[in-house]
């Protein structure tokens, strides 16, 4: 049996997960048609994948990152497209979304070359050769601490080191529960992050959301930690979250974030009023509830139109810090498109536009999340009212989705390095 | 606490999680312009000893320093050097002597303290809090590499296979005389595409009253352990062999008709024995010339001589000018245990009259020592020894001095995996195939 062997590579083995990869075969016979192929056995116990299409050239090489897919879930020169197209293999359940939520194991991927271009059967048929490579989202040392205190619930991640660092108070969407992956990869990045829960998927739990007070409580549990530098504290929100951020930093009088970052959130909604409230004009303006031609919800026209009454949204010149917002133009389920182009405007007007950034992506969707990961147009999704199950539609297509994903991350890091890392030369010295 | 103006500097490693024989690149930023910084590595080993190494560097007009492109000023190690941190490592002050750090566990990574400390400072990193500090983890194993106990055909050693369906070329991978079951070149091996066997040979066995060291057909049982294994392909196994292990490939290489290796790499070795001879034979030889051992300035055992001169009579080495296989020596110009060089140089001359020193290439490194290991491992130029068998204790001088030692590691491993990818995952040349 002398013959030749393919040899599949990928570096690096064991990465971050918005660390890029090198996946590269060698030793294939030349001008030779091979798949390859990715593999994910997710915390939920489905199966995600995905393939793309190429051919060896005159030395037997497929570079991933150089050669053009020729098809498959993803095509072009793509050298990241064998994660962040990955969708559930053909019969899975439907309305899957990919969520990492143990995040002191990684994601175990396993990338495999198969002879030919395939497009289905990757199970039933064994492949020239397998590698597996691991996408983790705490870096080594990163530390993990359950926080209960004063009524607020949350995961702090600090990184490894001395310290001081910058701090972040980290904040998901209407889905609820207590999401971790953005706070450990932020804290992976040198930032102590807490991941908070205010709206409990435990209906035994209530959080005591009626008012600013705990926002502002979990802020202070953030920019009280002796590791932290507490003039350095940032605000992260995505969806409602974001809309809770700019709240927060129009109106606190108890707290002053150095700056925020806001995707897919808008300015529209019952100003300086609990989150509960929010949810009651939400349900009021629910007749305005769309569906598409599947039966998803297209919620995007709830804050539709833009009120000009000021009563009905963040006074934008009250924002004192800098602020980033990120925007998917094919956002179905808020109009951030809308809300950012006033949110200018208004800021425009009160003479604090220097303040503000913003990145807005063509046919990204509404969940813009840390790059690689896939993109999902729909998912299920459960009301948090009436426990309803519904399917959501999100919006935003698969490359221009995953191109808004890995921009933006790599823009939002700098963005807080910026405002929360400064350059010593720069810092006005103390004075003595 | 720190004033709320202060300004941390970060530490930017990548990867954080590598293979041991993976480079990183590592910034530091956010530092003050033009300042004085030193980088520390520190090791906790499995032992439970301390090791580190520092660099001494100046941040430039903007606060960065990237140790890719700028120069260590002094420390362990100096110039351009961007794994400095990993392989100049030494003992902390205050160690006990004669350490030498490697890895028993393979499951899990060595773990690596980085910091970045104000000043130029050469001792007292644990009394000084650092500016920052990262961890970075060092693997042997790759994700989805399995590793399997042998025991049978009365081998003792163990088996890994990287991950697939296969099947693979292999690797029997034999160390030196410090004897013991040592898995990690092979578990490394396996990271790259090798299903590879590192072997327990060197403890003598007892059996029926008497304990000797193993014969030859014990090679030949663990190489058919491997020809017969399911997910390997039988015609493509070579043998990596260092110091002892050396003797044992080329001797097996020429003399057996079962062991017909694809190819050697043959590390710090020599070809120096009784023709056919077995392991008893080759430590027979060796006791022969104990008088030639000598002794450094520090009392540290030299064991070059032992095989010195070179022998003239043919049946006192191994017939190199039979090997129909390729070969890759690798050579210390400083080995203070083996006299590599002047048997690398012997062998060529016979191979070149037999007419078969097309097969030979060898790489000798000026400055290298007998232990020439996976990169980016740190230097050891004497270690404590136990002779196998034995109890005696000794300190054995390696040589190598720990800059040359270190590229020599780096460049060797470099070469041996292109070398084995060669000549077992792309070789079809026919004069192996006259072998089969």
């Amino acid at each position: 049996m002398v013959g030749t062997f393919p040899l599949l590579s990928v570096q690096p083995t064991r990465g971050l997960v918005d660390e890029k990869i090198q996946v590269v075969v060698r030793n294939l016979p030349p001008a030779l048609s091979v798949t390859l192929h990715s593999l994910h056995h997710s915390e939920d116990k489905d199966l995600w994948e995905a393939f793309g299409h190429y051919t060896s050239d005159g030395q037997g090489t497929v570079t991933v990152a150089k050669d053009a897919s020729l098809g498959g879930t993803y095509e072009g020169a793509e050298p990241m497209g064998l994660l962040w197209s990955m969708q559930p293999v053909p019969g899975s359940r439907t309305g899957l979304r990919l969520r990492k939520m143990d995040v002191l194991s990684p994601m175990v991927v396993h990338i495999s070359v198969y002879s030919g271009h395939m497009t289905e059967g990757f199970s039933k048929q064994s492949p020239l050769a397998t590698v597996v490579t691991e996408r983790w989202y705490m870096a080594p040392d990163v530390c993990r601490i359950d926080i209960r205190e004063h009524g607020v619930r949350g995961t702090l991640f600090l990184p490894p080191g001395p310290g001081p660092f910058p701090g972040v108070l980290d904040m998901w969407g209407g889905g609820g529960g207590l999401v971790e992956y953005r706070s450990c990869l932020l804290a992976s990045h040198g930032f102590v992050s807490m991941a908070l829960e205010y709206l409990p998927h435990d209906k035994n739990r209530t959080s005591d959301i009626e008012s600013k007070t705990y926002f502002e409580k979990a802020f202070r549990i953030v920019q009280e930690h002796p590791l932290v530098i507490k003039d350095r504290v940032a605000l992260f929100g995505l969806s409602l979250g974001a809309s809770v951020a700019l709240n927060l930093a129009a109106y606190s009088k108890d707290i002053s974030p150095k700056c925020c970052v806001c995707i897919s959130g808008s300015h529209v909604i019952p100003v300086n009023k609990a989150i509960g409230e929010v949810f009651r004009k939400m349900n009021k303006d629910g007749y305005k509830t769309r569906f598409d031609e599947e039966g998803r919800v297209v919620w995007r026209d709830i804050i539709l139109p833009i009120p000009t009454d000021l009563g009905e949204k963040v006074d934008m010149g009250r924002i004192k810090c800098p602020l980033m917002l990120v925007v998917g133009e094919d956002d179905q389920n808020w109009a951030t498109v809308e809300s950012a182009k006033d949110m200018t405007q208004m800021m425009r007007a009160a003479g604090n536009e220097h303040l503000l950034t913003i990145l807005q992506y063509p046919d990204a969707g509404h969940l813009i999340e840390p790059p690689y990961t896939p993109h999902f147009r729909a998912s299920n999704f459960i009301m948090q009212q009436t426990r309803q199950k519904v399917i959501m539609l999100w919006g935003g297509y698969t490359k221009p989705h995953a191109d808004a994903q890995e921009d933006c991350w790599e823009k939002i890091l700098s963005f807080l390095r910026q405002h929360l890392y400064p350059s010593p030369d720069s810092v006005p010295k103390a004075k003595l | 606490m720190r004033a709320a103006l202060t300004a941390s500097p970060m530490l930017l490693l990548h990867p954080s999680r590598g293979l041991i024989d993976e480079k990183f690149s590592l910034i530091v930023q956010n530092l003050s312009r033009i300042q004085d910084i030193t980088l520390h590595a520190l090791i906790h080993s499995d032992d439970g000893d301390y090791w580190e190494a520092f660099g001494h560097y100046v941040s430039d007009a903007t606060g960065f320093v990237n140790v890719a492109n700028d120069s260590s000023l002094g420390g362990t190690y100096d110039g351009v050097e961007p794994m400095g941190l990993l392989w100049s490592m030494r003992p902390v002050p205050g160690s006990r002597i004669g350490l030498r750090l490697r890895k028993k566990e393979v499951h899990t990574p060595m773990v690596v303290h980085i910091s970045v400390y104000r000043g130029h400072m050469s001792q007292g990193f644990r009394e000084q809090v650092a500016l920052a500090s990262v961890v970075t983890e060092r693997w042997y194993m790759a994700p989805g590499v399995r590793r399997i106990d042998i025991t049978e055909g009365g081998v003792t050693g163990t088996l890994f296979l990287p991950p697939g369906p296969g099947p693979f070329p292999a690797l029997l991978d034999l160390w030196g005389g410090g004897g013991g079951l040592v898995e990690y070149r092979s578990a490394l091996l396996s990271s790259h595409g090798f299903v590879s066997l590192a072997l327990e040979y060197m403890t003598p066995r007892t059996s029926g009253g008497s304990t000797s060291h193993v014969g030859n057909e014990y090679f030949e049982a663990a190489f058919t352990v491997l020809k017969q294994h399911p997910q390997v392909c039988g015609d493509s196994i070579a043998i990596l062999g260092l110091s002892f292990g050396t003797s044992v490939a080329l001797g097996m290489a020429v003399y057996s008709t079962v062991i017909q290796p694809r190819c050697l790499v043959c590390v710090s070795g020599s070809h120096v024995q009784p023709v056919k001879g077995s392991l008893s034979d080759v430590f027979g030889e060796i006791n022969k010339n104990v008088r030639n051992t000598r002794y450094d300035e520090e009392n540290r055992v030299i064991w070059r001589d032992l095989l010195l001169p070179i022998p003239t009579d043919p049946t006192k080495k191994v017939d190199v000018g039979q090997l129909k296989c390729p070969v890759l020596m690798i050579v210390g110009e400083d080995d203070q245990n083996w006299p590599a060089t002047e048997s690398a140089e012997d062998m060529k001359e016979m191979m070149e009259k037999a007419g078969n020193s097309h097969l030979l290439t060898t790489l000798s490194y000026p400055g290298a020592g007998h232990l020439i290991e996976p990169p980016y491992s740190p230097h050891i130029r004497a270690s404590n020894f136990m002779v196998a068998g034995t109890k005696q204790k000794l300190v054995v001088l390696w040589g190598g001095e720990t800059a040359p030692h270190g590229h020599a590691q780096e460049d060797s491993w470099k070469k041996i995996l292109s070398f084995l990818e060669e000549h077992l995952y792309r070789s079809t040349d026919v004069t192996s195939q006259s072998n089969l």
